[in-house]
């Protein structure tokens, strides 16, 4: 989805008081209390988690509020979760499927998205029409069709019947068309006048001035692969193909109520993302606040 | 830090079938050869468009129209049926009560959590874009939530509200008040979700509302204290009408996405199926993949698209509307 084209940087925020404004007015004061207590509560479940998850088993079910259980902090929960879980494998999936889809879906998108933005044919305006109006369509509408698809293909509990329904991202024709739209077209008539064909103008031109916005989009699909739930659930049965997500759940009910073990996992799972998160901070705020993408 | 490894990659199959392309002729000097590079053009489009077109038609295309045609139908999962019925699905569907409750949920779940996450949001960002320190910290506890998957926090959330050893309960207990099934009272449990789902995805809309205070441009603050207006009076008469169009643009989206409730309520439930908080797609979920019904499935699914078209219009209507004002 697209929103408003803002291009404020919003991890830039300098401004220190407003004009009509003191510096450390009783307003501020009460302003930052406010903030720094809604910080604290959004940050409190995983807190929580990481406590849980050094606890044993014995002081994690004993229910008692503390932050170090009796048996002091345990890495047992780590150990038995690392050593008899398939976590790894679920890690490993997860990884190189959403590789796969990202790589895939920022290829064809861009292609695509540089034709609607710079070619000219006949039922350019029908076509493009057709991929934005299919943004309205849930994925969950078509969870029917496709496993029967996939079952057709034979690509049921397959990594690419995974793969293949998740390469189409309309949102991501649109951001990329509108970023090739502003590309100024004089430095492609330059390219072009020199005799490169729309290829090589578009691989050794557009491309390397759209870094920026590639690696925004590529973060986005990442993490919405990564992420995503109900399509690999309903298309993977066997436990050694299932993707974190996927994986993790099955172990929730059969774990019961070992709560350690499972917030073990859970903090396992959130950490690669956490790690993406701190690294690319800057990006992702961007992406969003400029693309408005990645509604769940 | 640079994200070039994932950007640069060649676009595969396209790729080769542009390269046979001789470069394109830049003057026409002649109809004949003018004719000819229409023509030319017309291929190197669909070189460029084929990998997309391909994958949009048979992973959006065929299994919107296939499944249109699936509704028509009693198809099982197993394989057997398949005969076409006419509208028997939809009927069915009209005259089951699990169809008008799971519609009746999701729309109630829609209302309850867009409210809190827009507001929330935007208290949020007004906050934060007041400049006070610690912005790192402020976009890490809102937005870094959002980032998680919905087993991660749905895990999360389930063990806070555990009826017996929860955090949740723990507390209410020491402080004298009776334990509460959070996720096991009907009703109740729809108001767990929400609040799990508010921790959840807020930091997306306040990331929207962040970008738009950013663009509010400075001088209008500075000529409203010249004139002196207070902080507050500046708030309500410079920042939240300029607010107002991406408060529109973060309730479409939002609507949009709580009606599609699937991932969080069926696993913090534990996948059990109840009458008060079942989602409509779960419902698909489990008229298809757990009662085998694929013909039933596909017809609720499109009952699904016909109420997210529905509220999508009457949104549009709504902010054209506004914007013509």
């Amino acid at each position: 989805m697209t929103t408003a084209t803002s291009v404020a940087d919003v991890t830039d925020i300098k401004r220190q008081a407003k004009p009509g404004e003191r510096r450390f007015g009783p307003a501020r004061i009460a302003a930052f209390s406010v903030l720094l207590l809604m910080a604290l509560t959004w940050l409190f479940p995983f807190f929580w988690a990481v406590v849980t998850s050094f606890k044993t088993e014995p002081d994690a079910a004993s229910g008692r509020i503390s932050l170090i259980g009796e048996g002091g902090i345990s890495m047992q929960a780590y150990e038995k979760v690392l050593s008899e879980g398939n976590i790894y494998i679920w890690a490993w999936n997860s990884l190189w499927t959403s590789l796969v889809i990202t790589v895939i879906t920022v290829a064809i998108s861009a292609l695509a998205a540089y034709a609607f933005s710079r070619l000219h044919f006949r039922g350019r305006t029908t076509l493009f029409f057709a991929v934005i109006a299919s943004i309205i369509v849930p994925p969950q509408v078509l969870i029917i069709p496709l496993y029967y698809e996939m079952l057709a293909f034979n690509l049921v509990d397959t990594p690419w019947g995974l793969i293949l329904p998740q390469i189409v991202m309309a949102p991501i024709v649109l951001i990329l068309k509108k970023f090739f739209d502003a590309v100024p077209i004089e430095l492609e008539d330059a390219a072009r006048v020199d005799g490169a064909g729309r290829l090589r103008v578009f691989l050794s031109v557009v491309l390397p001035l759209s870094r920026p916005i590639l690696g925004a989009v590529s973060i986005f699909v990442f993490i919405q692969a990564w992420n995503n739930f109900l399509w690999p659930f309903i298309v993977l049965n066997d436990t050694l193909l299932m993707t974190l997500p996927v994986g993790l759940q099955t172990v929730m009910s059969a774990y019961g109520v070992e709560y350690a073990q499972v917030m073990a996992q859970a903090v396992l799972a959130a950490l690669p993302l956490i790690l993406v998160f701190l690294f690319f901070q800057r990006q992702i705020v961007q992406g969003v606040a400029t693309t408005g993408f990645g509604g769940q | 830090m640079s994200m070039a490894p994932q950007t640069a990659h060649p676009p595969l199959p396209a790729a080769r079938a542009g390269a046979t392309e001789p470069a394109a002729p830049i003057t026409a000097e002649a109809e004949a050869s003018a004719r000819q590079a229409r023509k030319k053009n017309r291929l190197v489009a669909l070189a460029f468009l084929a990998p997309f077109l391909v994958a949009f038609l048979l992973f959006v295309v065929w299994p919107m129209l296939h499944g249109f045609y699936l509704s028509f139908t009693n198809q099982s999962l197993t394989g057997a049926g398949g005969n076409f019925i006419g509208g028997g699905n939809y009927a069915e569907a009209f005259s089951d009560p699990k169809v008008w409750g799971s519609i009746r949920n999701t729309v109630w779940f829609t209302i309850i959590s867009t409210v809190p996450l827009v507001i929330i949001a935007m208290a949020m960002a007004l906050l934060v874009n007041t400049g006070l320190p610690g912005q790192w910290l402020w976009r890490l506890s809102f937005f870094m939530p959002f980032l998680l998957a919905s087993t991660v926090i749905s895990q999360i959330w389930s063990w806070l509200l555990d009826p017996e050893i929860g955090l949740a309960n723990e507390v209410l207990q020491t402080l004298g008040f009776e334990p509460v099934a959070w996720l096991q009272t009907p009703h109740l449990d729809l108001i767990s979700i929400t609040i799990a789902t508010v921790w959840w995805t807020v930091g997306f809309n306040f990331l929207l509302y962040l970008a738009a205070l950013q663009n509010i441009p400075e001088v209008q603050y500075e000529a409203a204290a010249v004139d002196g207006a207070s902080r507050w009076r500046q708030i309500r008469s410079i920042t939240i009408p300029q607010l107002m169009p991406v408060t529109g643009v973060v309730f479409v989206l939002q609507i949009l996405a709580s009606l599609k409730l699937f991932d969080q309520a069926y696993q913090m439930l534990g996948g059990v199926s109840s009458d008060t908080s079942r989602p409509i797609v779960q419902y698909i979920f489990e008229a298809g993949f757990v009662g085998y019904e694929f013909g039933y499935a596909a017809a609720i699914s499109y009952v699904f698209f016909a109420l997210i078209v529905v509220v999508g219009i009457v949104q549009m209507t709504i902010v054209n509307r506004r914007k013509g004002e």
